[in-house]
């Protein structure tokens, strides 16, 4: 995989040389970690996430760090640990619920849904859910239908959550820490692709906010929207681009909810052409939504409509030759920048 | 169908000002929902609402046992347990009308009054949707260190939902010092609970190992009881407790269900007979603990107070245009 350069939110002095590398899982744990010391209030409770350290091992040593009253095992109850985690951060407490797949959000839906996202607006402002709910989200690992789906859209979709999906351990450690100090519910997808990625991250302490896109890649011919995973593969695919003489701007936008419009439509304004690239089903999915704002924002100034490659709106199969062919790849994500810009 | 009542506790040592500050609070809340209704009739009140008629001495016997700073989470049919836990008239109405002096500034409306200053961490839309809630309270009592205890009202409506035994589970591994209070009134919505709960409504809890009884709901005395019971053995670190209430749904579903062909009027004529304000009143007069008088005064100046509220809550603004995408993040 490419190394990916932080673009216009980073600050100088992270590019500073010999600076700490670790990777996206590290960044996840050491974000929780620093709050977790900074803050009593902060928990963590799901399944196998204490002595286990969770089933990517992620949070590995924070039982050790924190004890067993703030790192807790649950049974396998993904709606009782969410409405735990509402019902605690209602009360003072700011819960980190680990949801381990993506595919098992489907089960706390209400707590998210109708509780969480609606309790700070039902109560008239009185009444806040300051919790996070981790999770992971992507294809690939060969796991089948029920343990690789991307349904961030669905969280995307509902006034009252945010939704952040960091693809950089750098974008991981901010946006965890910002996500926890959050007065609103926000699901966080991790791509589990991800987790041995590495990545300049600076022992320095910072936080990224939510709603900021990030330019991974500047250009002049064509924007490239890509979220999570899918931003690796949008890099392939612009470098490629860029042996054959078209430059594309790579952006980022971190999170769908609240949605960093203005990056995006400056971005097609400038470039003309924009295409975006999302993980998720294509169907009704994320990438519908940023191509409507670009479009909207940037009509005038756009050379060609506005394309849109999410996964193919079948459930994952198991088998690898069939399972790749549902994520969009490199190739293809060339093949149709290059017939936008022709 | 009811659940066999277990023999009450013996009743704790109360004095006639008890009683009677129990039933003024059992009369607001009746004549808040009589009032609540009529306001719905005369086309004044936006919606429908579900009324808490026949059950008070729940909230109340409960609501009773409690400290301002415990918690309490409640249902679609809510007015009653907002009221037992200390919510005001005057910003209940306003609530109910959609007006921003209400508890919600009109957001929330008669299902989802919330009150943190009472402990009332809202009534809820979603059949057995507060469960965790309630629960999760009970997590934050027990990592802050304090002695709140953090209740769960639900109808036997809610005994369908899973989220309730995934919540009693946890409750009971961990101790939380969450009471479950299932407030059987036979009915959810327009079904008969004989055709949608099987078994024993008490053994649902006992399965987790949570300490469980079933009580005449409509007898304050024996619900406050043991309501005392279980929630002084949840503050001292005991754990949870589930208390089925038997009790009756006097009027229909919500205000708008007037027919009620699902069951008989001698089915209601029969649980009529055992209405909670009665039995308490019959009881505080034969033991020479009150005069007729005095419960009329009562009554009196609730209906004086429930009048002014009402007459704040329609004089009330409603809320402006720029409120409506206010407060949907914090």
């Amino acid at each position: 995989m490419s190394t990916l350069e932080n673009g216009t939110h980073r600050s100088p002095a992270i590019h500073a040389p010999g600076e700490r590398q670790i990777t996206f899982g590290q960044a996840i744990r050491e974000a929780i970690a620093e709050e977790m010391a900074r803050d009593e209030s902060v928990f963590v409770i799901g399944e196998d996430v204490a002595a286990a350290g969770s089933v990517f091992k992620v949070l590995v040593g924070l039982l050790d760090e924190f004890g067993p009253e703030r790192v807790i095992d649950s049974p396998i109850s993904e709606a009782g640990i969410a409405g735990i985690g509402v019902g605690a951060a209602i009360t003072g407490m700011r819960p980190i619920v680990d949801i381990m797949f993506g595919d098992f959000t489907t089960l706390v839906m209400d707590q998210l849904v109708n509780q969480a996202a609606k309790t700070h607006y039902m109560s008239g402002g009185k009444l806040t859910v300051p919790m996070v709910l981790r999770t992971t989200l992507g294809a690939s690992r060969r796991s089948a239908a029920q343990h690789s789906q991307s349904l961030h859209a669905l969280f995307s979709h509902i006034p009252g959550l945010k939704v952040a999906l960091p693809a950089t351990p750098y974008d991981a450690k901010g946006l965890m820490k910002s996500a926890i100090r959050d007065d609103n519910p926000v699901v966080i997808f991790e791509d589990k692709m991800l987790y041995q990625e590495q990545g300049p991250v600076p022992e320095a302490e910072y936080t990224l906010p939510l709603g900021q896109a990030d330019v991974k890649r500047t250009g002049d011919d064509i924007t490239i929207v890509a979220t999570s995973s899918m931003v690796y593969v949008a890099l392939e695919a612009v470098e490629k681009l860029d042996s054959i003489g078209i430059s594309a701007e790579l952006i980022d936008p971190r999170t769908t909810t609240p949605l960093d419009t203005d990056t995006l439509v400056q971005s097609a304004r400038k470039t003309s052409r924009a295409l975006v690239v999302d993980e998720g089903y294509q169907q009704y999915g994320v990438t519908g939504e940023i191509a409507s704002v670009i479009a909207d924002g940037a009509f005038y100034y756009l050379d060609a409509p506005v394309k849109r490659i999410g996964a193919m709106n079948v459930p994952v199969p198991f088998s690898p030759a069939m399972e790749d062919l549902t994520i969009p790849d490199a190739d293809y994500v060339v093949e149709t920048a290059k017939a936008l810009c022709g | 169908m009811s659940e066999t009542n277990d023999t009450n506790p013996s009743l704790p040592d109360l004095d006639a000002e008890h009683w009677l500050q129990a039933y003024e609070q059992m009369v607001k809340i009746r004549t808040f929902e009589e009032t609540a209704n009529d306001l719905y009739t005369s086309a004044r009140m936006p919606g429908i609402t579900h009324l808490y008629i026949g059950e008070e001495a729940i909230a109340v016997g409960v609501c009773e046992a409690l400290r301002q700073d415990d918690y309490i989470t409640s249902t679609h049919r809510g007015h009653g347990h907002c009221l037992a836990k200390g919510a005001a008239l005057d910003k209940m109405f306003a609530e109910l009308l959609g007006k921003e002096a209400g508890y919600c500034r009109g957001k929330g409306g008669s299902m989802h009054i919330a009150d943190q200053e009472t402990g009332n961490l809202g009534a809820n839309g979603i059949v057995g949707g507060s469960a965790g809630i309630a629960t999760g309270a009970g997590m934050s009592i027990k990592l802050r260190g304090t002695d709140q205890v953090s209740v769960c009202f639900f109808g036997d409506g809610a005994l369908g939902q899973g989220l309730l035994y995934e919540s009693m589970n946890m409750a009971q591994l961990w101790k939380l010092p969450v009471i479950y209070v299932c407030e059987n009134n036979q009915y959810g919505e327009y079904t008969h609970n004989s055709k949608a709960a099987a078994g024993s409504m008490v053994g649902r809890a006992t399965g987790f190992g949570v300490h469980a009884q079933a009580i005449d709901g409509q007898d304050i005395r024996a619900v406050h009881a043991t309501a005392r019971l279980v929630i002084d053995r949840a503050r001292k670190g005991g754990g949870p407790a589930f208390l089925v209430c038997n009790t009756y749904r006097f009027r229909g579903h919500h205000v708008g269900d007037i027919d009620r062909p699902y069951r008989t009027r001698e089915e209601e004529a029969e649980w009529a007979k055992r209405d909670p304000l009665t039995l308490l009143e019959d009881w505080l007069l034969k033991s020479k603990q009150a005069e007729e008088h005095v419960l009329e005064r009562i009554r009196q100046e609730v209906k004086t107070a429930v009048d002014d509220a009402v007459a704040f809550a329609e004089e009330a603004s409603f809320p402006s245009e720029s409120e409506v995408d206010n407060h949907v993040y914090a």
